[in-house]
């Protein structure tokens, strides 16, 4: 909110700020030295702060035909930095913005070996959700989709939040006695969820077939008003923006190649544009996490698989919620572009190709028909795929680990994007002080030694 | 698509198969601590490159067979009776 009112404040005058920097070096030679000396400050200082995004700025940028600013930097790498955060996904960019923005840790590098959001922050269906079924998930994940919902507002970005309604479908008795469950747990945590009959999820969905003609009749479903989806890539985007303005370095073609240690403490990282020096790493790589963790000598309880998604061609409004079936193993959602999002379960085995399969189309179509009978006629434009860090509870590993400096932020399997603020804020929380925040004292990496897991098989996601 | 090369029915596809994960030596139930059990239980190399794995031929000859599949691409390039079952 801070930035909001102060560090991103538009300077008045665009034309006439256009107009000063047209003047250039060459008007400069009756100024005092004093007053080029400020000038200069002046353009740097403004070089370096995003303008703020509005409809006035909108407008003016419009008639003026000035450009936009990046609305992040490209630095050269430098050797010394307070933290470095490997990953620039949406964990890692909202580590650092918190790091930045709450706490005043500045000197902090976001490395990535590919490009911006482009791991699984970019190929996320951009669900979000957080009635589950254990009281520490729930917590953790309604304390992020709070945040998501102000998160337009505190980044001055657009990151089109839209909690239209999320439906877990039951198929069986079963079923529905895991939804009462579940919805228990969320209403005693303050979370918005109820068990609802099929007219419910007729009046609430109505391309769903509902009749009891169906191959896994609909029983009911758990009803969450609160979920819905968020654009991922304008989570990205708004994370990056922010967190460069207050200072944050971001080093996209980054790569990680090793990480030093002295003793039992990190000491830097080396990548391929050189080495660093810092004395914490934080790593926020998703399905990549064992493979930075294998570079302190550290064995995680992680397997990454390939998960899905496939969009079909945009269409009007059919579906105005989130719908997601375990029995059937398929998840649906639409865009405010128009196109169906259709999801599954992970690939059925461990990979890091992301390659989509014939299998995948085959199966998803064939479970959407099954459930949307009417969306027959659709054409799938394309699909892809990301990889997830699944761990055997499906609970995430956060917090420090035997090796001092070596932090981690993974193992969040199918619920990473809904979990991103909320994981940055409480990872920044954990860098700056030391200190593990009660919210994610249940996730440390010791919990699968002693045998303290925190099951959300049952909750977390399509099924597994 | 990934092909496995069943050692006691050909080539087939991967979903005839269900994964069983990377191939690991048990430890002595009645010798391991408690933290080397669960270490057994749920820690992984899940390397990315070549790995030793198990499948089993669900759909076909219903035997565990030994994979040896390059993560990466996928690539299978050897499959042997499972527990040097013959």
């Amino acid at each position: 909110m801070a930035l909001a009112s102060s560090a991103w404040t538009e300077p008045t005058g665009f034309t006439g700020t256009g107009g000063r920097e047209k003047d250039g070096v060459g008007s400069t030679k009756a100024e005092s030295r004093g007053a080029r000396l400020g000038r200069v400050a002046r353009a740097v200082g403004e070089a370096t702060r995003p303008r703020r995004y509005s409809a006035g700025a909108l407008v003016a940028h419009g008639v003026t035909g000035r450009p936009w600013r990046p609305a992040w930097r490209h630095h050269e790498l430098g050797s010394t930095y307070d933290a470095v955060i490997v990953g620039a996904g949406v964990h890692g960019l909202a580590t650092a913005y918190h790091l930045a923005r709450d706490h005043g840790v500045r000197k902090v590098a976001v490395l990535d070996k590919g490009y911006l959001g482009g791991g699984s922050s970019g190929r996320t269906s951009g669900i979000v959700w957080s009635n589950y079924l254990t009281p520490e998930g729930v917590r953790f994940y309604d304390r992020s989709l709070r945040l998501y919902g102000e998160l337009s507002g505190e980044l001055n970005f657009n990151v089109m939040f839209s909690p239209r309604g999320h439906l877990t479908l039951a198929h069986s008795d079963a079923s529905l006695r895991a939804m009462r469950w579940r919805a228990e747990v969320s209403k005693l945590h303050g979370v918005d969820s109820e068990v609802v009959g099929p007219e419910e999820v007729r009046r609430l969905v109505p391309l769903a077939d509902v009749s009891s003609r169906a191959r896994y009749p609909i029983m009911g479903a758990l009803y969450h008003p609160s979920g819905g989806t968020v654009r991922h890539d304008a989570v990205n985007w708004g994370y990056a923006r922010a967190a460069d303005a207050l200072g944050v370095e971001i080093h996209q073609g980054t790569e990680v190649l090793a990480i030093s240690t002295a003793g039992d403490r990190v000491t830097g990282v080396t990548t391929n544009r050189g080495e660093v020096s810092t004395p914490v790493v934080v790593s926020c790589t998703a399905g990549w996490a064992s493979l930075v963790s294998d570079m302190v000598g550290l064995s995680m309880p992680i397997i990454t698989r390939p998960l899905q998604a496939a969009v079909t061609e945009p269409v009007q409004v059919l579906l105005d919620a989130v719908v997601v079936s375990g029995t059937l193993d398929v998840q649906v959602s639409q865009t405010d572009r128009g196109e169906l999002v259709l999801g599954a379960s992970p690939d059925p085995f461990a990979s890091y190709s992301m390659r989509g399969s014939l299998e995948f189309t085959e199966e998803v179509a064939g479970r959407v028909l099954q459930l949307m009978p009417s969306v027959a006629p659709m054409r799938l434009l394309r699909q892809w795929s990301g990889l997830c860090d699944i761990t055997p509870d499906l609970s995430p590993i956060m917090g420090p680990t035997p090796v001092e400096g070596f932090l981690v932020d993974v193992g969040w399997g199918t619920n990473g994007f809904m979990a991103g603020p909320a994981a940055g804020q409480a990872m920044a929380e954990l860098v700056a002080t030391s200190r593990t925040p009660e919210l994610m004292a249940a996730f440390d990496l010791a919990r699968f030694a002693e045998g303290r897991l925190v099951e959300e098989r049952d909750a977390a996601g399509v099924g597994h | 698509m990934i092909l496995i090369p069943c050692p006691h029915c050909g080539p087939r596809n991967a979903s005839e198969f269900a994964w069983k994960g990377e191939h690991r030596p048990r430890p002595d139930p009645a010798r391991a601590s408690p933290a080397e059990w669960r270490s057994y239980l749920y820690h992984r190399a899940n390397p990315c490159g070549w790995t030793t794995e198990v499948w089993f031929h669900r759909a076909g000859c219903r035997r565990y067979v030994t994979v040896e599949r390059h993560t990466l691409t996928n690539e299978v390039r050897r499959a042997v009776p499972a527990g040097g079952e013959r």
